[in-house]
């Protein structure tokens, strides 16, 4: 088929950055503008442009769908989902993935320099919404010459992008894929944020977000605020399969010994302070912040007059929605309020319930009825 | 799409359900009857089945269904929101068969109802002779692992059709895969389907 040239073009290819003007109206009232989005395209857009697929990322993600991340060299997080003989194949597929205005990965966020004042906005940034993300988005997509998205794609806080953009943009979706997410943060879901927002505003370093211009980052209240989140996306089971109470290895000590004291006896102590530790390197304490904040914020059927029946009357697309019988963060029970919601709107929506050990992270590993529920749906739609 | 043959009561649903009907398949299975449907006659069919397996099998096929009890969660779906609603084989598993179908007609403006039946002679040769409940070749679980937690038979069927007053517009009897007579189906036909309307 004949295709829209893409390597030719400079707006298509890995590791882009656009400025768009703007402003951007956020549901706060705020405007926001210029827009800086960082973002990559795999593939080629096919003649009519109908083979569009945006990928929306995670909290603590980025661009960085399918390929190496440039500060740790880890192959793409979607690795599984998205490449050469994948669900969401670039031969195939024209593949668009944004960083979200608030992160710190290239898109506007906090951390960004303030045109106005030369700056970082630090806490002056606005308030953001999972709305805003999604409108930033078809802000990009408009800049690409992309009208419509054959599948809007995402787990977790991308399945409320992905959720959201049928309820913006009746018009510019036809499918969408909602893995392991929820139409709305519960009181349990807000509870944990605020957690990890109190660990990074205790930290004597955060200086009320102004701590750009020495570089001395709140990175122990970070690290506490991703150990606290990376509990809830594993699953009881599956980390007593993978540390029970099995002690850390030390030189002096290879199968490990309580220390009475207060070291990392146990190894899933020692896994949690390098997951903190690896991750204060690669994200902005104050885009943890405003992420977090976008998804307490976020509840669909809130902003429909309370009935989530009502977001979806206006669109046609067609629904996926996967959950994992293990994840405890968006349990099984809150993609059943989409469907329900979705059948209420007589949308066309499918909707199955995945077994994993993994819990809520199983979307990103292997899973291979995920991978074939996904390519099957995608593929039914042009049958 | 696949070539293998339908069962005989979903082939009948089949040759029964109007070109671009909306249809609601309750307990759809991998969606066979859903493809031959979409494939045949362009039907908008959704599904609902339990089992995850189906389910995924189903959806890698591009059809809509949804994981789901009927016994719950057909409370979702508006009245007469189809003009058919299909039950085939899964009556005799609900906890409330009786509420299911008010469900499929307040759903549907038609409903499918399909079930085996009990009374066959084969199986009732085997408790009065065996003392043994029937393990057949339409019923070859045990009665420990079966799934089938209502026992019904057709003459019971019509019973609970005559006391709701409920409609029925047509009514098909099998034995084997080929349709047999009217005439004593509750002694004769190993499978019956039911179309009613409220």
């Amino acid at each position: 088929m004949a295709s829209i040239p893409t390597h030719e073009d400079s707006r298509f290819g890995l590791r882009r950055q656009v400025r768009l003007n703007g402003p951007l109206r956020l549901d706060s009232g705020a405007m926001l503008g210029p827009v800086d989005i960082a973002y990559e395209t795999y593939g080629a857009m096919n003649a009519d442009r109908s083979n569009v697929i945006l990928i929306c990322h995670a909290l603590t993600g980025d661009q960085y769908v399918a390929s190496d991340h440039p500060l740790t060299g880890k192959p793409g997080w979607w690795w599984r989902m998205v490449g050469e003989g994948k669900p969401v194949d670039p031969a195939r597929h024209f593949i668009v993935c944004a960083n979200v205005i608030g992160s710190c990965l290239g898109s506007s966020g906090p951390a960004s320099v303030d045109p106005v004042t030369g700056a970082p906005h630090a806490m002056r940034f606005p308030v953001i919404t999972i709305a805003d993300m999604v409108r930033a988005q078809a802000m990009l997509l408009d800049h690409l010459g992309v009208d419509r998205l054959c599948a809007v794609i995402g787990g977790s806080m991308g399945g409320m992008q992905a959720l959201t953009w049928p309820t913006l943009f009746p018009d510019r979706v036809e499918s969408c894929i909602v893995i392991a997410s929820t139409a709305r943060h519960s009181a349990q879901n807000i509870a944990f944020h605020e957690v990890g927002r109190q660990a990074i505003m205790a930290d004597p370093h955060w200086r009320g977000g102004d701590y750009y211009a020495d570089g001395v980052v709140p990175s122990a209240g970070l690290a506490v605020a991703r150990m606290a989140a990376h509990i809830t996306y594993l699953s009881e089971a599956g980390l007593t399969e993978k540390f029970g109470r099995r002690l850390q290895g030390r030189p002096e000590n290879p199968n490990g010994a309580k220390t009475f004291g207060f070291d990392a006896d146990f190894q899933v102590e020692s896994y949690l302070r390098h997951q903190g530790l690896s991750f204060v390197e690669r994200f902005d304490a104050n885009s943890y912040l405003y992420i977090t904040r976008a998804m307490d914020y976020y509840d669909i059927a809130e902003d429909h007059g309370g009935s989530l029946a009502r977001a979806f009357t206006a669109s046609k697309a067609r629904f996926c929605l996967v959950s994992f019988d293990t994840d405890w963060l968006y349990p099984t029970a809150e993609s059943r309020v989409i469907v329900h919601a979705l059948n209420a709107s007589g949308a066309q929506a499918s909707f199955v319930e995945l077994s994993s050990p993994f819990g809520h992270d199983a979307f990103l590993l292997e899973c291979p009825e995920l991978n074939r529920v996904v390519d099957g749906f995608l593929r039914g739609g042009r049958a | 799409m696949s070539s293998t043959p339908l069962r005989p009561d979903l082939a009948l649903i089949a040759r029964t359900v109007a070109s671009g009907a909306r249809v609601l398949d309750v307990g759809c299975g991998d969606g066979a009857l859903m493809a031959a449907l979409r494939d045949a006659k362009q039907v908008d069919a959704r599904g609902l089945e339990i089992d995850a397996g189906n389910v995924a099998a189903a959806v890698s096929r591009g059809l809509s269904v949804v994981q789901g009890d009927a016994d719950i969660d057909l409370a979702w779906y508006p009245d007469q929101s189809f003009d058919y609603a299909i039950l085939s084989q899964t009556l005799q598993t609900t906890l409330r068969p009786d509420r299911v179908v008010e469900e499929l007609l307040r759903i549907g403006r038609q409903a499918f109802v399909s079930f085996p039946n009990f009374a066959h002679w084969r199986g009732r040769l085997s408790l009065m002779w065996g003392g043994r409940m029937p393990v057949t070749r339409l019923l070859p679980d045990t009665w420990y692992d079966t799934l089938n937690i209502h026992h019904v038979t057709v003459d019971d069927f019509r019973a609970l059709v005559k006391d709701r007053g409920w409609v029925i517009d047509g009514q098909w009897f099998l034995k084997g895969d080929r349709e047999t007579t009217h005439a004593n189906a509750n002694l004769f036909a190993e499978h019956a389907v039911f179309l009613l309307r409220r």
